[in-house]
């Protein structure tokens, strides 16, 4: 303001507004210096604040519209230049800073806006992880709280302990208020309460098994929250005020021995559960989380398993004891055993030999006596006492044997013997007696019994003997018939034997004898008994029969012993009877190697047993007829269809080749070739024998010149096939018809 | 019926079959060859014998339809169909093979075609000949009999 032409103010006539203005001049220039100093302060103190050069421009702002408005404070009056001078200065510059300034918020303000979103969005993030952070912690705690209740339960093997240590470390975990465990009881059709954790001495309460919050829990494997009025959840009498705390039942499985099989893990099939009902303390508002749900589930689990091994381990501990038990016992009755035998053993060694010794001496000399001058009467006294003493020999003999048949002792003395003259010896034996009774005996031998063959001829002559001598002996008249053939590979008829199959093997027959008699017969249901030692058949007509009732019992351990099958049929008093057996024997003249078989001469072999015999032909049914024909002589038959498959399979093994030469001969030659170029040596080669269809003479060039040892015209009748065996294996050979 | 005529009508049956020439002495080689260690014997190789026939008829044909006949091919197919029937006795086809073959000798295509349908039919008739020789076996077997033995 330049120096005022105008009129000198008049004080009192503006005096109160002048003053007002005054006063707010100075406070504003006060605030105005005194916010930077504030701001200056507080950012001092304030660690972070990226602005700075924003802070001084404001700073500069303010400080400058306070000095403006101080310096306004000199201009109410008059002034001097001076002051109009710096006035218009400050001004001047305020106006410079405040502009800048304004530009310089516009770019600010939006970033310090966003500076708060993200601390907002920060926070909010903070808040989050805290909750997660929260969430873990829970679960590392809940898994803590499982490893532990776990190993606590599965530290022992004692059902009781389990059950009390798992509700003990529950109710610690969860802080629960009660917690029961409820199990079936024997019936399986209550459930009554065994263990609780704060009774020490739970009131016996048992509640039925079907009742329907039971049956839900039952249904599922999960902790299922149910109401706390329900009666498995009362434990203790509600009194008024109490809130009664959620309560979670779970089921826990109880799984038996039987449960267990080898091959599969017991799916829950098992219907025996407990219940575990756990309760939440009362009016504490609390409620079931999730977590803790799923860390009852789990212990319920565990239990199961462990109870499991509990049961497993008593179980095996029990076992095992019996097993001792009866170890001990069947020891104690094996040793009493070898005892007796022993003893017996010992008893029989004397007795044999005490008593055959005058036995001996009775019958020599009996015999002896026989043979000088006799008068009738002395006679038939002699004869007596032979006959008595030779029964009496019989009897020791056979009481000797039975124990030795019992014991497993006995062995049978296998030796080649005349087959055929065991039976003529034995009707022999016979015959005096049964024509004294005026009983006729026939013997029919099968044609394809063969004359010798190897077994226990002694033993089988015995056997034969005692059927054949019961048949005489219980018939008064009649026939008696033997009738001996080999046995067919059917099962015998005989129902007491259903899997006996007398099935011909290599080196081996089965000899069938059936001796029919037409006697007193036999009751069918005694029929069983009779093999029995010392039962004897009680019928009154047979008292005066002697015999010790053991024979039968002998015959059949000698049969036994031979691997055969003994047995009697009769349809009842009057009837007659026929006893039967088959026994094993083998096959005479019979080496195990074939190779050095010695056939005689001429003589055509009816069987070829084990011959191995390789036929190659390309033509499946002449191939099929063929092979037929030799297994049906009883040979080993490999077929090939190639020439290839021929050489491949050729060797040393194989006695014969019947190569089948069709048009293209010439393969069937270059075979034979080749076979001979691989075996060499002769005595190992295999004697080829060419089929074909025409056996003129270029053909049979053809065939000797590569090594075939013969010519055969195809198709070959059973009876040359016979024939043509017995020639190669005699000769080695066919001789040009 | 009962077993004893069925017997007797098998008997009569299979005799007639071999007078008219159906089956030579080799079939009654076969049924010795069956026991009870291999009680389908006749039937099997029977059986092997109508499947490699038909599929050599066929091949036959096939053979002699060709523009140009390969008659080597032709007897070898012949001569194995003449082995076949000669071995389960089929008297009558393997006769006509025989002529056959003597056809594919002088290359005769009239000639083989004539003779493959000469043995088509008779391979036709044997083969019902010998199913109704089983049927009646098997009817007999299911009445429990026992299958005769032809002398």
């Amino acid at each position: 303001m330049e120096s005022c032409n105008c009129i000198e103010p008049q004080w009192p006539a503006d005096e109160l507004l002048m003053k007002y203005q005054y006063i707010s001049d100075f406070f504003i220039a006060l605030a105005y210096f005194s916010i930077p100093l504030e701001l200056i302060y507080f950012v001092k103190k304030s660690a972070v604040f990226p602005y700075r050069w924003v802070l001084v421009q404001f700073g500069a702002f303010i400080v400058l519209c306070g000095a403006t408005h101080l310096i306004n404070l000199w201009t109410f009056n008059t002034h001097s230049r001076t002051v109009a001078v710096v006035m218009t200065t400050a001004k001047v510059l305020t106006a410079v800073v405040s502009c800048a300034t304004a530009l310089m918020l516009v770019h600010i303000i939006p970033d310090l806006l966003s500076v708060k979103t993200r601390e907002l969005f920060l926070k909010n993030k903070a808040a989050e992880l805290d909750r997660e952070m929260g969430l873990i912690r829970t679960q590392e705690e809940t898994g803590r709280h499982v490893r532990m209740l776990t190993h606590e339960i599965r530290s022992t093997l004692d059902r009781h302990t389990i059950l009390k240590t798992t509700l003990i470390e529950l109710g610690r975990t969860l802080a629960l208020e009660e917690c029961a465990l409820w199990m079936p009881t024997r019936t399986g059709l209550e459930l009554q309460l065994s263990y609780t954790l704060r009774h020490q001495n739970p009131v016996e309460f048992t509640v039925p098994i079907h009742l329907p919050v039971i049956n839900q829990v039952f249904s599922s494997n999960r902790a299922i929250k149910i109401s706390p009025n329900s009666p498995v959840a009362r434990l203790r009498p509600t009194a008024g005020k109490y809130m009664p705390g959620e309560v979670v039942a779970v089921r826990v499985p109880l799984l038996h021995l039987s449960n267990f099989q080898i091959n599969d893990w017991p799916e829950l099939s098992t219907k025996r559960y407990a219940l575990m009902v756990l309760m939440l303390p009362s009016d504490s508002a609390r409620q079931w989380h999730v977590h803790e749900l799923e860390l009852v589930e789990v212990v319920a689990d565990q239990v199961a398993v462990a109870l499991s091994h509990a049961a497993i381990l008593e179980e095996s501990m029990r076992a095992r004891d019996l097993l001792m038990e009866q170890n001990v016992a069947l020891d104690l009755a094996r040793r009493e055993a070898e005892t007796a035998i022993r003893a017996r053993n010992d008893f029989l060694a004397v007795m044999n030999h005490e008593m055959r010794t005058p036995m001996h001496a009775i019958i020599a000399l009996s015999s002896l006596l026989q043979e000088t001058e006799l008068t009738p009467e002395q006679r038939l006294m002699v004869e007596t006492i032979l006959k008595s003493s030779n029964l009496l020999a019989t009897l020791i003999n056979d009481v000797l044997d039975l124990s030795r048949l019992e014991d497993g002792s006995l062995q049978l003395d296998l030796a080649t013997f005349n087959l055929h003259a065991v039976f003529r010896e034995v009707v022999q034996l016979v015959k005096p007696i049964a024509l004294v009774k005026k009983l006729s005996m026939t013997l029919t031998l099968a044609s394809d019994l063969p004359e010798y063959a190897i077994g226990d001829e002694k033993r089988l002559m015995q056997t034969i003997l005692n059927i054949v001598g019961n048949a005489v002996k219980f018939s008064k008249e009649g026939n008696i018939s033997i009738a001996v053939c080999i046995s067919k590979p059917e099962p015998l008829l005989d129902a007491r034997a259903p899997d006996f199959f007398p099935v011909p093997s290599d080196g081996h027959f089965y000899l069938r004898v059936q001796v029919k008699d037409s006697g007193s017969g036999i009751n069918p249901q005694d029929i069983p008994k009779l093999f029995n030692k010392f039962a004897q058949n009680q019928s009154v007509s047979n008292r005066n029969s002697s015999g010790t009732g053991i024979g039968l019992a002998i015959c059949k351990r000698f049969v036994n012993l031979m691997e055969g099958y003994i047995w009697i049929e009769s349809e009842g008093f009057g009837k007659g009877c026929t006893a039967s057996f088959v026994v094993k024997l083998g096959i005479a003249g019979r080496s195990n190697d074939p190779d050095h078989r010695v056939v005689p001469l001429n003589h055509v072999q009816a069987n070829f047993p084990g011959l191995k015999i390789l036929i190659m032909d390309d033509n499946g049914v002449s191939r099929m007829v063929t092979k037929g024909l030799l297994m049906h002589l009883g040979c080993e038959v490999t077929v090939v269809s190639s020439a290839d498959e021929c050489l491949r399979v050729v060797s040393p093994e194989y006695k014969v080749v019947f190569m089948d030469i069709g048009i293209p001969g010439t393969v069937g030659y270059e075979v034979a070739r080749r076979i001979h170029e691989r075996i060499p040596k002769r005595h190992e080669r295999p004697l080829i024998i060419a089929l074909t269809g025409n056996t003129d003479k270029a053909t049979k060039d053809n065939c000797l010149r590569v090594g075939m040892k013969g010519v055969l015209l195809k198709p070959i009748s059973l009876e040359k096939m016979k024939s043509v065996l017995s020639e190669l294996l005699e000769r080695g050979s066919l001789h040009e018809p | 019926m009962d077993v004893s005529q069925m017997q007797r009508q098998l008997v009569d049956y299979t005799a007639s079959l071999f007078r008219e020439g159906f089956l030579d002495d080799q079939f009654t080689q076969l049924q010795q060859l069956q026991d009870e260690s291999n009680p389908d014997f006749v039937i099997e190789v029977v059986s092997l014998f109508f499947e490699d026939s038909e599929r050599l008829v066929n091949d036959l044909g096939r053979a002699l339809n060709q523009p140009i006949v390969d008659f080597k091919k032709v007897d070898a197919h012949v001569h194995q169909l003449k082995g076949s029937s000669s071995s389960i006795g089929a008297e009558r086809v393997k006769n006509s093979c025989i002529a056959f073959r003597n056809f594919c000798e002088e290359q005769n295509t009239e000639g083989c075609l004539r003779c493959l349908q000469q043995v088509k039919q008779e391979y036709f008739l044997v083969k019902n000949k010998l199913e109704s020789l089983f049927r009646l076996e098997q009817q007999i077997l299911a009445a429990g009999g026992s299958i005769p033995l032809v002398e």
